[in-house]
């Protein structure tokens, strides 16, 4: 065999040929082009009305925007400068409106000395998520905490924060950095603590309220070890009701007295003060954090065999999901008043949060509960097999599951959450988009723009929405144990 | 059954609501702030500058009350309304008076108890068009595209009109002004209506306000005027004589320059009368005798307010017009202070 191979040596090719190109048609752009955009007579119709379309908004548009005016004290002085710059009868936006009323739009009519006390919150309330969003992912967690905390303090630092709380700040943020770093659920007490924590920075006021709150939760723990050995059930219950008594008749005079005794106070901030996005995000974070929860039980409680659990859960889901939000809004806003006796003033903000929470969980449960009924019989079965009872079947079977399958739903309801907090314009909060837009309109200096603060405001909602959809989807890959 | 079960206690509570509420004086006091229910953002009226101070037309009759009860002006929580809670916010308590530039019609003033205790503008719908319309008088709108506020007195106004002079017009529905002059700007809509204060601010925003010609008919009487609850008729009072103070002040020449001067030295028994300097009117209103002094001083007299808020120097450039003193052809009176 090699002999005969021998003969023919001279005639073999020892090197390979160089490849030839492909032909134009078939590689680098123009095959792109051919492969996606033009690849038969339907597709190049569509492409080509597509172009158009983009052709006529961008020459539409394209002068209005490049004409820009950042500086400006008025309208009139942006037409002027518009007529000036680019000659008489150019049209051009006037930015320079976000940029005087930029405060406004951020912090609504919060007092200006007090504006690092919402930029702190805002910071530490990524040190709250980190454990939760973050835990998997060592790198992005890093990147997160610590953008947000070279961004908060240099922010506190620019708003002329007492050196006090940026020390507090400093120590919670590169602390709680560090923390991660070693044992992340550590983190989590934090993330406990941190929505009394928010509310007290928010609304300022005595500490003692939050602590005494605080309080309820952990004398409910106290009974329950205290009465755990003579009942369960018992001690169940009384752990449930401790808390609610505690709150109900004493956490207010504990919390006064405290107060006489120890000052723990800074200055209060009223609801009125609040608007703009400080608004839209403090009654979103909050409408989040407490909807999914909520949804969770009532998912459960909707699948539960419980004739009572489950009627309850249903006629709650179906009511809430049968009224417009803008009508739960104006019975918080309205109707509450005329129910509570007049010495009782129950906030604003607070009355909108849960009815905004109330509204998104019933959503949420609906979501879930698709999320619990596509996952396998065999699942449940499982549980049931290994002897887990009720709740843990729930914790470490059904819900991990049922969850992960719901997340584009979940996120989709908190987007659109988050969207509808501009709803509170009907009650007199000053969400971004229209009310405080309307005021900065109602100003002599301003009065006549229209689209400005309109695409600004669409904006910023489009950044926050877009990322929580980015999270979501990364969410979805980090959880896809079943293609690993 | 169910359901007048659940009225019955809506209206009890009601009835509650307003026993509870009877003595408004006590409460503001108690409270030391007034509550003053405002518009959320209208040009000259009442809008919040950019550190949320409120300033405007409707603003200083706050400023006024509360500077007559508490003796400082600035103790009012303004308390922004839109068009569909400004009533209801008044007669569930959470204000205690509403400043908002809302009509004065009978049906607001019996069927929803509120009490409107005087007028402190006269207004009345007009019509703005593009003057390349052609368009010289409101009769010569048949068949017009019409922008309109939707949910207001406006929107009943002009159906009338049309109908009584038996024209026919396109409505466009608008939600804000804002949006109205988008509208109209557009082309959407040959012609914007709304109270001819309204136009004038719109006009003058206008970046080419030569263009528009607002046009001369007055189709409706909108006499704008703070309200309070039916029913605590000395907090009523309280308004009312607020308001008069101002008013009767511009009358006989005072104004937040001269108000000292004047109470030492004028001699004239009516402007003695009103700045407790003989008489002690206060006490017949639950109130001490320089109430009426420090409404004035809290930001001038009526017709200081208006020039500082939407008068002629102003960017709005309102005149008088019916809102002058009734010597000047006005109709601004105040009743007599005795």
């Amino acid at each position: 065999m090699s002999d005969t191979h021998a003969q023919t040596v001279p005639f073999v090719r020892d090197t390979m040929l160089p490849p030839s190109d492909p032909p134009a048609r078939e590689a680098g752009a123009i095959h792109w082009l051919r492969q996606n955009l033009f690849s038969g007579p339907v597709n190049t119709v569509l492409t080509i009305i597509g172009v158009l379309i983009v052709w006529f908004l961008v020459s539409h548009f394209w002068d209005w925007f490049a004409h820009s005016v950042w500086n400006a004290n008025s309208l009139s002085e942006c037409r002027q400068i518009i007529a000036e710059t680019w000659g008489e009868g150019a049209r051009g936006a006037c930015w320079a409106v976000i940029r005087e009323r930029w405060n406004q739009y951020v912090y609504g009519f919060y007092p200006p000395a007090l504006y690092w006390r919402p930029t702190m919150a805002f910071g530490l309330l990524f040190l709250a998520l980190a454990p939760v969003l973050f835990s998997e992912s060592p790198g992005i967690r890093r990147i997160v905490l610590g953008l947000a905390t070279v961004l908060t303090l240099w922010l506190m630092v620019t708003l002329n924060a007492p050196a006090a709380w940026l020390v507090f700040a400093a120590v919670m943020l590169i602390g709680g950095l560090a923390v991660s770093e070693r044992h992340v659920s550590w983190l989590l007490i934090f993330s406990v603590l941190y929505p009394l924590m928010g509310v007290w920075f928010l609304w300022g006021g005595s500490a003692w309220g939050p602590i005494m709150v605080l309080a309820g939760p952990l004398l409910g723990w106290i009974a329950w070890l205290a009465l755990g050995r003579v009942s369960g059930l018992l001690a169940t219950v009384v752990a449930l009701v401790v808390p609610l008594v505690w709150w109900y008749f004493y956490a207010g005079e504990a919390a006064s007295d405290a107060e006489s005794l120890v000052s723990l106070a800074i200055p209060a901030v009223a609801s009125d003060r609040f608007g703009g996005f400080l608004l839209s995000i403090t009654i979103g974070v909050a409408g989040i954090a407490m909807s999914l929860p909520l949804g969770i039980v009532l998912a459960l409680a909707r699948r539960s065999d419980m004739f009572l659990v489950k009627s309850l859960a249903v006629i709650f889901i179906e009511f809430i999901r049968g009224v417009p939000l803008i009508a739960l809004l104006f019975v918080a806003s309205l109707l509450l008043n005329y129910f509570l006796p007049p010495t009782v003033t129950f906030d604003i903000i607070l009355r909108v949060i849960i009815m905004v929470t109330l509204f998104s969980a019933a959503y949420m449960a609906e979501v879930i509960r698709g999320g619990l009924a596509a996952l396998p019989k065999g699942q449940y079965e499982a549980a049931d097999a290994l002897g887990l009872d009720y709740w843990k079947a729930q914790r470490l079977i059904v819900l991990p599951q049922a969850l992960k399958i719901s997340i584009p739903g979940i996120v989709s309801t908190f987007i659109g959450m988050f969207k509808d907090t501009t709803l509170v314009t009907f009650v007199g909060l000053y969400d971004p988009l229209k009310s405080m837009s309307d005021a900065v309109r109602a100003s002599t200096s301003w009065k006549g723009i229209y689209w400005e603060p309109y695409i600004f405001v669409g904006f910023i909602f489009f950044l926050i929405c877009f990322g929580m959809s980015r999270y979501s989807m990364y969410l979805e890959r980090r959880l896809a144990r079943g293609h690993r | 059954m169910k359901t007048s079960v659940f009225l019955g206690t809506v209206a009890a509570a009601t009835l509650m609501a307003g026993a509870g509420m009877a003595d408004t004086l006590a409460d503001v006091k108690a409270r030391g702030e007034l509550n003053c229910g405002v518009n959320t953002g209208l040009v000259g009226f009442a809008a919040p500058d950019a550190n949320g101070n409120w300033t405007g037309f409707d603003v200083d009759i706050c400023k006024a009350v509360a500077a007559a009860v508490l003796g400082d002006a600035s103790k009012v929580k303004y308390v922004p309304t839109t068009g569909q809670t400004r009533f209801t916010a008044l007669s569930s308590g959470e204000v205690d008076l509403l400043a908002r530039n809302s009509t004065w019609t009978f049906s607001r003033d019996t069927d929803l108890k509120l009490d409107f205790i005087g007028v402190n503008y006269y207004d009345g719908q007009g019509f703005m068009v593009r003057k390349d319309l052609g368009v010289t008088s409101a009769k010569e709108l048949e068949g017009a595209t019409v922008c309109i506020q939707t949910g207001t007195t406006t929107e009943l106004n002009l159906a009338d009109y049309f109908k009584a002079n038996n024209m026919t017009y396109q409505p466009v529905n608008i939600d804000s002004n804002a949006e109205g002059e988008q509208q109209y700007m557009a082309g959407a809509c040959d012609a914007y209506t709304t109270d001819a204060s309204g136009l004038a601010a719109t006009r003058a925003a206008f970046a080419d306000p030569e263009n528009h010609i607002i046009l001369p008919e007055i189709i409706s009487k909108e006499p704008l005027g703070p309200a309070v609850r039916h029913g605590d008729n000395n907090w009523g009072d309280i308004v009312r004589w607020t308001l008069y103070a101002l008013i009767a002040a511009e009358e006989y020449g005072i104004t937040s320059a001269n108000i000292e001067e004047l109470t030492s030295s004028s001699q004239n028994p009516e402007v003695q009368r009103l700045l407790g300097v003989t008489d002690d009117l206060g006490a017949m209103i639950g109130l001490d005798k320089e109430w009426a002094k420090r409404a004035i001083m809290a930001s001038g007299n009526y017709g200081e307010i208006f020039a500082a808020n939407i008068g002629e120097q102003t960017p709005i450039g309102l005149a008088r017009g019916l809102n002058a003193q009734w010597t000047q052809g006005g109709l601004m009176y105040a009743m007599p202070f005795r």
